[in-house]
Protein backbone atom coordinates (compact mmCIF):
# COMPACT_ATOMS: atom_id res chain seq x y z
CA UNK A 1 0.00 0.00 0.00
CA UNK A 2 3.21 2.55 1.29
CA UNK A 3 4.19 1.67 -2.31
CA UNK A 4 1.51 2.51 -4.06
CA UNK A 5 1.03 5.98 -2.46
CA UNK A 6 4.68 6.73 -3.20
CA UNK A 7 4.28 5.99 -6.72
CA UNK A 8 1.29 8.15 -6.92
CA UNK A 9 3.19 10.86 -5.37
CA UNK A 10 6.02 10.74 -8.56
CA UNK A 11 3.97 10.29 -11.59
CA UNK A 12 0.32 11.06 -10.91
CA UNK A 13 -0.92 15.48 -11.94
CA UNK A 14 -0.44 17.09 -8.91
CA UNK A 15 -2.71 19.90 -7.47
CA UNK A 16 0.62 21.67 -7.48
CA UNK A 17 0.26 22.80 -11.09
CA UNK A 18 -3.35 23.93 -10.60
CA UNK A 19 -1.89 26.65 -7.87
CA UNK A 20 0.57 27.89 -10.50
CA UNK A 21 -2.46 28.53 -12.78
CA UNK A 22 -4.44 30.05 -10.36
CA UNK A 23 -1.46 32.32 -9.27
CA UNK A 24 -1.15 33.53 -13.26
CA UNK A 25 -4.77 33.30 -14.00
CA UNK A 26 -6.00 35.74 -11.20
CA UNK A 27 -5.01 38.85 -12.03
CA UNK A 28 -7.11 38.12 -15.70
CA UNK A 29 -10.38 37.13 -14.25
CA UNK A 30 -13.45 38.90 -15.34
CA UNK A 31 -12.16 38.62 -19.43
CA UNK A 32 -14.69 36.67 -20.87
CA UNK A 33 -17.81 38.29 -19.23
CA UNK A 34 -21.04 37.66 -21.16
CA UNK A 35 -22.74 40.91 -22.35
CA UNK A 36 -25.56 41.33 -24.90
CA UNK A 37 -23.14 41.18 -27.83
CA UNK A 38 -22.31 37.51 -27.26
CA UNK A 39 -22.92 35.15 -29.67
CA UNK A 40 -23.96 31.75 -28.34
CA UNK A 41 -23.72 28.34 -29.61
CA UNK A 42 -25.93 25.74 -28.40
CA UNK A 43 -26.02 21.81 -28.28
CA UNK A 44 -28.48 19.22 -27.44
CA UNK A 45 -27.00 17.15 -24.95
CA UNK A 46 -30.13 15.17 -23.95
CA UNK A 47 -30.71 11.18 -24.10
CA UNK A 48 -31.22 11.91 -28.00
CA UNK A 49 -28.33 14.44 -28.77
CA UNK A 50 -25.87 12.42 -26.67
CA UNK A 51 -27.05 8.69 -28.18
CA UNK A 52 -26.46 10.30 -31.58
CA UNK A 53 -22.82 12.05 -31.07
CA UNK A 54 -23.28 15.08 -29.12
CA UNK A 55 -20.30 14.78 -27.04
CA UNK A 56 -17.60 15.36 -29.38
CA UNK A 57 -19.45 17.82 -31.59
CA UNK A 58 -19.84 19.71 -27.90
CA UNK A 59 -16.31 19.06 -27.20
CA UNK A 60 -14.87 20.25 -30.43
CA UNK A 61 -16.70 23.31 -30.59
CA UNK A 62 -15.82 24.07 -27.21
CA UNK A 63 -11.97 23.55 -28.39
CA UNK A 64 -12.35 25.30 -31.66
CA UNK A 65 -13.98 28.25 -29.86
CA UNK A 66 -10.55 28.44 -27.76
CA UNK A 67 -7.69 27.64 -29.89
CA UNK A 68 -8.96 30.48 -32.40
CA UNK A 69 -9.61 32.87 -29.19
CA UNK A 70 -13.00 33.89 -30.23
CA UNK A 71 -13.82 35.29 -27.09
CA UNK A 72 -17.19 36.50 -27.97
CA UNK A 73 -18.66 33.25 -28.27
CA UNK A 74 -19.89 31.47 -25.94
CA UNK A 75 -20.43 27.33 -26.49
CA UNK A 76 -23.29 25.89 -23.92
CA UNK A 77 -25.36 22.87 -23.42
CA UNK A 78 -29.25 22.50 -23.38
CA UNK A 79 -32.15 19.57 -23.36
CA UNK A 80 -34.20 18.16 -25.95
CA UNK A 81 -35.82 20.71 -28.21
CA UNK A 82 -38.14 17.78 -29.59
CA UNK A 83 -36.12 17.39 -33.12
CA UNK A 84 -34.48 14.26 -31.71
CA UNK A 85 -34.61 12.54 -35.01
CA UNK A 86 -32.22 15.60 -36.28
CA UNK A 87 -29.88 15.16 -33.57
CA UNK A 88 -26.87 16.59 -33.02
CA UNK A 89 -28.39 19.43 -33.29
CA UNK A 90 -26.33 23.05 -32.79
CA UNK A 91 -28.41 26.22 -32.55
CA UNK A 92 -26.46 29.26 -32.83
CA UNK A 93 -28.11 32.82 -31.68
CA UNK A 94 -26.44 35.95 -32.76
CA UNK A 95 -27.28 38.78 -31.57
CA UNK A 96 -29.78 41.21 -33.11
CA UNK A 97 -30.21 38.32 -35.82
CA UNK A 98 -31.96 34.86 -36.07
CA UNK A 99 -31.75 31.64 -34.73
CA UNK A 100 -29.85 29.56 -36.88
CA UNK A 101 -30.48 25.74 -36.53
CA UNK A 102 -28.17 23.08 -37.37
CA UNK A 103 -28.61 19.16 -37.98
CA UNK A 104 -26.98 15.75 -38.13
CA UNK A 105 -24.12 17.64 -36.90
CA UNK A 106 -20.62 15.89 -36.64
CA UNK A 107 -16.97 17.18 -35.04
CA UNK A 108 -16.17 17.86 -39.23
CA UNK A 109 -19.31 19.30 -39.65
CA UNK A 110 -18.93 21.73 -36.36
CA UNK A 111 -15.58 23.04 -37.61
CA UNK A 112 -16.82 23.88 -40.88
CA UNK A 113 -19.62 25.79 -39.03
CA UNK A 114 -16.72 27.75 -36.54
CA UNK A 115 -14.76 28.43 -39.78
CA UNK A 116 -17.74 29.90 -41.92
CA UNK A 117 -20.58 30.92 -39.92
CA UNK A 118 -18.71 32.12 -36.09
CA UNK A 119 -15.60 33.37 -37.72
CA UNK A 120 -16.79 34.95 -41.26
CA UNK A 121 -20.54 35.15 -40.67
CA UNK A 122 -21.49 32.95 -43.94
CA UNK A 123 -24.07 30.59 -42.77
CA UNK A 124 -23.52 26.98 -44.01
CA UNK A 125 -26.51 26.91 -45.43
CA UNK A 126 -26.26 22.86 -46.42
CA UNK A 127 -26.11 21.93 -42.91
CA UNK A 128 -29.60 24.11 -41.92
CA UNK A 129 -32.83 22.52 -41.07
CA UNK A 130 -34.53 23.39 -43.75
CA UNK A 131 -31.97 22.04 -46.20
CA UNK A 132 -30.70 19.65 -44.28
CA UNK A 133 -34.11 17.51 -44.23
CA UNK A 134 -35.71 17.94 -47.85
CA UNK B 1 -28.47 2.13 -26.98
CA UNK B 2 -25.41 4.00 -26.26
CA UNK B 3 -22.17 2.92 -27.83
CA UNK B 4 -20.63 3.71 -24.69
CA UNK B 5 -21.57 3.13 -21.51
CA UNK B 6 -19.31 6.85 -20.94
CA UNK B 7 -22.37 8.63 -22.50
CA UNK B 8 -25.15 6.32 -19.94
CA UNK B 9 -23.15 8.49 -17.61
CA UNK B 10 -23.03 11.81 -19.35
CA UNK B 11 -26.42 11.03 -19.54
CA UNK B 12 -27.63 10.03 -16.45
CA UNK B 13 -25.68 12.85 -14.85
CA UNK B 14 -27.23 14.99 -16.70
CA UNK B 15 -31.07 14.05 -14.90
CA UNK B 16 -29.19 15.19 -11.94
CA UNK B 17 -28.10 18.11 -12.67
CA UNK B 18 -31.86 18.64 -13.97
CA UNK B 19 -32.98 17.85 -10.54
CA UNK B 20 -30.64 20.79 -9.41
CA UNK B 21 -28.05 18.58 -8.01
CA UNK B 22 -25.29 20.71 -5.66
CA UNK B 23 -23.19 17.75 -5.95
CA UNK B 24 -22.70 14.59 -7.84
CA UNK B 25 -20.59 11.65 -6.87
CA UNK B 26 -19.85 9.56 -9.90
CA UNK B 27 -18.08 5.93 -9.48
CA UNK B 28 -16.67 3.83 -12.17
CA UNK B 29 -15.13 0.37 -10.60
CA UNK B 30 -13.28 -2.00 -12.51
CA UNK B 31 -11.90 -5.44 -10.98
CA UNK B 32 -10.52 -7.82 -13.19
CA UNK B 33 -9.91 -10.32 -10.42
CA UNK B 34 -13.98 -10.18 -9.22
CA UNK B 35 -14.87 -9.88 -13.27
CA UNK B 36 -16.75 -6.75 -12.64
CA UNK B 37 -17.29 -2.99 -13.81
CA UNK B 38 -19.36 -1.06 -11.30
CA UNK B 39 -20.77 2.27 -12.08
CA UNK B 40 -22.71 4.08 -9.78
CA UNK B 41 -23.99 8.29 -9.91
CA UNK B 42 -25.11 9.90 -6.69
CA UNK B 43 -26.74 13.50 -6.65
CA UNK B 44 -28.18 15.27 -3.61
CA UNK B 45 -30.87 16.57 -6.31
CA UNK B 46 -34.76 16.96 -5.79
CA UNK B 47 -35.03 13.05 -5.82
CA UNK B 48 -38.24 10.94 -7.00
CA UNK B 49 -41.58 10.17 -5.45
CA UNK B 50 -42.07 6.44 -5.06
CA UNK B 51 -44.84 6.83 -8.36
CA UNK B 52 -42.06 8.35 -10.52
CA UNK B 53 -39.13 5.56 -9.60
CA UNK B 54 -41.51 3.18 -10.32
CA UNK B 55 -42.26 4.40 -13.45
CA UNK B 56 -38.67 6.05 -14.61
CA UNK B 57 -37.64 2.55 -15.89
CA UNK B 58 -40.41 2.41 -18.49
CA UNK B 59 -39.40 3.91 -21.85
CA UNK B 60 -42.96 5.82 -22.51
CA UNK B 61 -42.62 7.77 -19.09
CA UNK B 62 -40.59 11.28 -18.70
CA UNK B 63 -40.96 14.47 -16.96
CA UNK B 64 -40.01 16.12 -20.17
CA UNK B 65 -42.39 18.04 -22.07
CA UNK B 66 -40.25 18.16 -25.54
CA UNK B 67 -41.61 14.45 -26.58
CA UNK B 68 -43.01 11.74 -25.05
CA UNK B 69 -40.47 8.94 -24.17
CA UNK B 70 -37.44 9.22 -21.85
CA UNK B 71 -35.31 6.00 -22.74
CA UNK B 72 -31.76 7.20 -20.65
CA UNK B 73 -32.78 5.43 -17.49
CA UNK B 74 -33.66 1.93 -20.14
CA UNK B 75 -30.67 2.06 -21.65
CA UNK B 76 -28.43 1.94 -18.72
CA UNK B 77 -30.31 -0.46 -17.41
CA UNK B 78 -30.86 -2.76 -20.51
CA UNK B 79 -26.97 -2.32 -21.12
CA UNK B 80 -26.20 -3.44 -17.59
CA UNK B 81 -28.92 -6.72 -17.22
CA UNK B 82 -27.63 -7.54 -20.76
CA UNK B 83 -24.39 -8.28 -19.32
CA UNK B 84 -25.81 -10.74 -16.33
CA UNK B 85 -24.97 -6.95 -14.25
CA UNK B 86 -27.52 -5.23 -11.80
CA UNK B 87 -29.40 -2.34 -12.38
CA UNK B 88 -30.75 -0.42 -9.00
CA UNK B 89 -32.34 3.03 -8.61
CA UNK B 90 -32.76 4.42 -4.80
CA UNK B 91 -34.38 7.81 -4.56
CA UNK B 92 -35.85 10.06 -1.62
CA UNK B 93 -37.62 13.45 -2.39
CA UNK B 94 -35.13 16.29 -1.27
CA UNK B 95 -32.80 13.96 -0.19
CA UNK B 96 -31.17 12.05 -3.62
CA UNK B 97 -31.04 9.76 -6.39
CA UNK B 98 -28.40 7.01 -6.70
CA UNK B 99 -27.94 4.80 -9.54
CA UNK B 100 -26.10 1.86 -9.62
CA UNK B 101 -25.23 -0.15 -12.25
CA UNK B 102 -22.80 -3.41 -12.42
CA UNK B 103 -21.65 -5.34 -15.25
CA UNK B 104 -20.24 -8.36 -15.97
CA UNK B 105 -16.64 -7.29 -17.48
CA UNK B 106 -15.33 -10.06 -19.12
CA UNK B 107 -19.64 -10.40 -20.76
CA UNK B 108 -19.24 -10.79 -24.61
CA UNK B 109 -22.36 -7.93 -25.05
CA UNK B 110 -20.70 -5.33 -22.35
CA UNK B 111 -20.61 -2.30 -24.03
CA UNK B 112 -16.96 -0.32 -23.72
CA UNK B 113 -16.52 2.01 -21.09
CA UNK B 114 -15.49 4.38 -23.99
CA UNK B 115 -13.88 8.37 -23.61
CA UNK B 116 -14.91 8.64 -19.78
CA UNK B 117 -12.44 11.69 -19.66
CA UNK B 118 -14.45 13.36 -22.34
CA UNK B 119 -17.71 12.77 -20.08
CA UNK B 120 -16.38 13.71 -16.89
CA UNK B 121 -14.30 16.76 -18.22
CA UNK B 122 -17.68 17.80 -20.15
CA UNK B 123 -19.69 17.46 -17.20
CA UNK B 124 -16.89 19.59 -14.86
CA UNK B 125 -16.62 22.18 -17.21
CA UNK B 126 -20.01 22.66 -18.36
CA UNK B 127 -21.96 22.92 -15.29
CA UNK B 128 -19.30 25.25 -12.81
CA UNK B 129 -21.96 25.51 -10.61
CA UNK B 130 -22.44 22.20 -10.07
CA UNK B 131 -19.89 20.37 -7.46
CA UNK B 132 -18.54 16.66 -9.06
CA UNK B 133 -16.44 13.81 -6.96
CA UNK B 134 -15.21 11.40 -9.45
CA UNK B 135 -13.59 8.51 -7.91
CA UNK B 136 -11.81 5.99 -10.88
CA UNK B 137 -10.73 2.85 -9.29
CA UNK B 138 -9.06 -0.25 -11.66
CA UNK B 139 -7.74 -3.36 -9.48
CA UNK B 140 -7.68 -1.49 -6.01
CA UNK B 141 -5.88 1.80 -7.47
CA UNK B 142 -7.93 4.63 -7.36
CA UNK B 143 -7.65 8.67 -8.40
CA UNK B 144 -10.51 11.17 -7.69
CA UNK B 145 -11.18 14.46 -8.92
CA UNK B 146 -12.57 16.51 -6.73
CA UNK B 147 -14.37 19.90 -7.46
CA UNK B 148 -14.57 21.42 -4.17
CA UNK B 149 -10.81 20.64 -3.50
CA UNK B 150 -10.38 22.44 -6.98
CA UNK B 151 -12.08 25.49 -6.59
CA UNK B 152 -10.76 26.09 -3.06
CA UNK B 153 -7.17 25.98 -4.55
CA UNK B 154 -8.75 28.14 -7.81
CA UNK B 155 -9.92 30.62 -5.22
CA UNK B 156 -12.52 32.40 -7.61
CA UNK B 157 -10.76 31.10 -10.58
CA UNK B 158 -13.14 29.57 -12.99
CA UNK B 159 -13.40 26.05 -14.05
CA UNK B 160 -14.09 26.99 -17.60
CA UNK B 161 -10.95 28.95 -17.88
CA UNK B 162 -9.73 27.46 -20.55
CA UNK B 163 -5.96 27.13 -19.02
CA UNK B 164 -8.02 25.68 -16.17
CA UNK B 165 -9.93 23.57 -18.67
CA UNK B 166 -6.70 22.03 -20.40
CA UNK B 167 -5.31 21.11 -16.56
CA UNK B 168 -8.44 19.17 -15.84
CA UNK B 169 -8.22 17.23 -18.87
CA UNK B 170 -4.89 16.69 -19.00
CA UNK B 171 -5.72 15.81 -15.06
CA UNK B 172 -8.15 13.01 -16.03
CA UNK B 173 -6.23 11.99 -18.58
CA UNK B 174 -2.86 11.21 -17.30
CA UNK B 175 -3.99 9.49 -13.56
CA UNK B 176 -6.37 7.04 -15.44
CA UNK B 177 -3.53 6.12 -17.45
CA UNK B 178 -1.21 5.99 -14.18
CA UNK B 179 -4.44 3.62 -12.39
CA UNK B 180 -5.13 1.45 -15.45
CA UNK B 181 -1.83 1.44 -17.53
CA UNK B 182 -3.66 2.39 -20.71
CA UNK B 183 -5.91 -0.67 -20.22
CA UNK B 184 -9.01 -0.59 -22.46
CA UNK B 185 -12.84 -1.05 -20.62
Amino acid sequence: MELSIERMDNYMKSLEELREIRERMQGQVGLRSEDSSQTRVVVGMATCGIASGARPVLTTLSDAVQTKNLNNVAVTQTGCIGLCQYEPIVEIFEPGKEKVTYVKMTPEKALEVVEQHLIRGQVVAEYVINNAIK
Amino acid sequence: MMPELSLNILDVAQNSIRANATLIEISVLSDAKKDILAISIKDNGCGMTKEQIDRVEDPFFTTRTTRKVGLGIPFFKQAALGTNGTFHIESTVNVGTVVTATFTLSHIDRMPLGDITSTIHMLVTFNTQTDFLYTYTNNGESFSLDTREFKKILDGVALNTPEVSAYIKEYLTVNKQEIDHGAFY
